[in-house]
């Protein structure tokens, strides 16, 4: 099947293979995670106090999750975002499908190889601040898959991650708690300190 | 669905085509390779067989061989039959290819050629579809990692 002109579909699924392997290749070592909020509680005294705190409200205060549900702990995010759980308690239950719109990628899933380009592009795509959710044991480390042949042994290999919620696949309650967590992280967070 | 028995029509397809069969039990029967295309179109054209619908394609390694198993349905006829065939050679095993009878069969035989390195002859698009151009190996051989 040729496409006439431009490229063929050959010389498309070649680089797709070559970006594949490139991220790969620069991916072997884990991201460290964020941990500038850690130190900026001296820094906020000293200058910006009411201008952080009006800023970090209103981050916390209206996170908008991307579309980023690539494995079976979408179904727990599901559950989460509907009425019994209700995320919209928290300011957040509008998903945005563009990452233009969105403030968090909740990460509900194992992560292949194949698929690592599309997410990293997602992340990058989104606006800053952004945060990340690793939600569920194939989002920390790989889970079950973690020796796989396949499969990104962690989120954190391609993109950095602020919140880790353990669990095959966690409870609803056990997101609401990471997302309460990320807020706390937030609200601790200072425009100077932020990278 | 009645379950055909693969020796019953074990013996019918080696009435058309001697040698044709390898072995056969109640539950399926062992086709040789090169007579795969034609026992299909047997199977799939002839009158009381009707085997319109190829449910799945699957392979097993078996180490000295690999077996590629069709599961044929026919949904006119209400029944169903099991299809074995064995292709020999570790370094490049092919296969004829059966999309030409059965449409269902492009994307499972590209898989089977993506994760076991069997080559499908006559595919119309034979590449990758699982993995990405340049994995090296083939993950669902016994002998990978």
């Amino acid at each position: 099947m040729e496409v006439d002109g431009l490229y063929s579909s050959w010389q498309l699924d070649e680089a797709e293979g070559e970006q594949i392997e490139a991220l790969k290749a620069r991916s072997q070592q884990p991201i460290p995670d964020p941990d500038e909020w850690l130190e900026g509680e001296l820094k906020r005294n000293i200058l910006l106090t009411s201008v952080d705190a009006i800023l970090d409200w209103a981050r916390r205060s209206s996170m908008w999750p991307v579309f980023c549900f690539p494995a079976c702990c979408a179904f727990e995010f599901m559950t989460t975002a509907a009425s019994r759980f209700d995320i919209s308690r928290f300011g957040m239950e509008i998903v945005r499908a563009s990452p233009r719109q969105a403030d968090l990628m909740i990460t509900a899933g194992t992560l292949t190889w194949k698929m690592a380009p599309q997410v990293k592009r997602i992340y990058d795509q989104m606006a800053e601040p952004k945060w990340v959710i690793a939600m569920g044991a194939c989002a920390i480390s790989g889970g079950i898959f973690a020796s796989s042949y396949s499969v990104v042994p962690g989120y954190n290999r391609i993109i950095p991650v602020d919140v880790y919620v353990p669990g095959c696949p966690p409870r609803p309650e056990a997101l609401l708690y990471g997302i309460r967590a990320l807020q706390k992280k937030i609200a601790k967070t200072s425009l100077i300190t932020q990278g | 669905m009645t379950v055909l028995s693969g020796k019953e029509i074990a013996h019918q397809i080696e009435k058309k085509f001697p040698k044709s069969i390898i072995e056969s039990s109640p539950q399926s029967l062992v086709v040789d390779r090169e007579f795969l295309l034609p026992v299909a179109t047997y199977l799939k054209t002839t009158p009381g067989l009707d085997f319109d619908y190829l449910t799945a394609i699957t392979a097993v390694d078996f180490l000295d061989y690999f077996e590629v198993i069709y599961q044929l349905t026919s949904l006119r006829r209400n029944h169903s039959l099991v299809v074995k065939t064995r292709c020999y050679g570790r370094d490049n095993p092919s296969l004829p290819s059966v999309v030409k009878l059965w449409r269902g069969a492009d994307f499972q035989e590209r898989e089977i050629y993506d994760l076991f390195g069997i080559t499908f002859e006559g595919h119309p698009n034979l590449k990758r579809i699982v993995l990405w151009e340049g994995f090296q190996g083939y993950p669902l051989r016994k002998d990978y990692l």
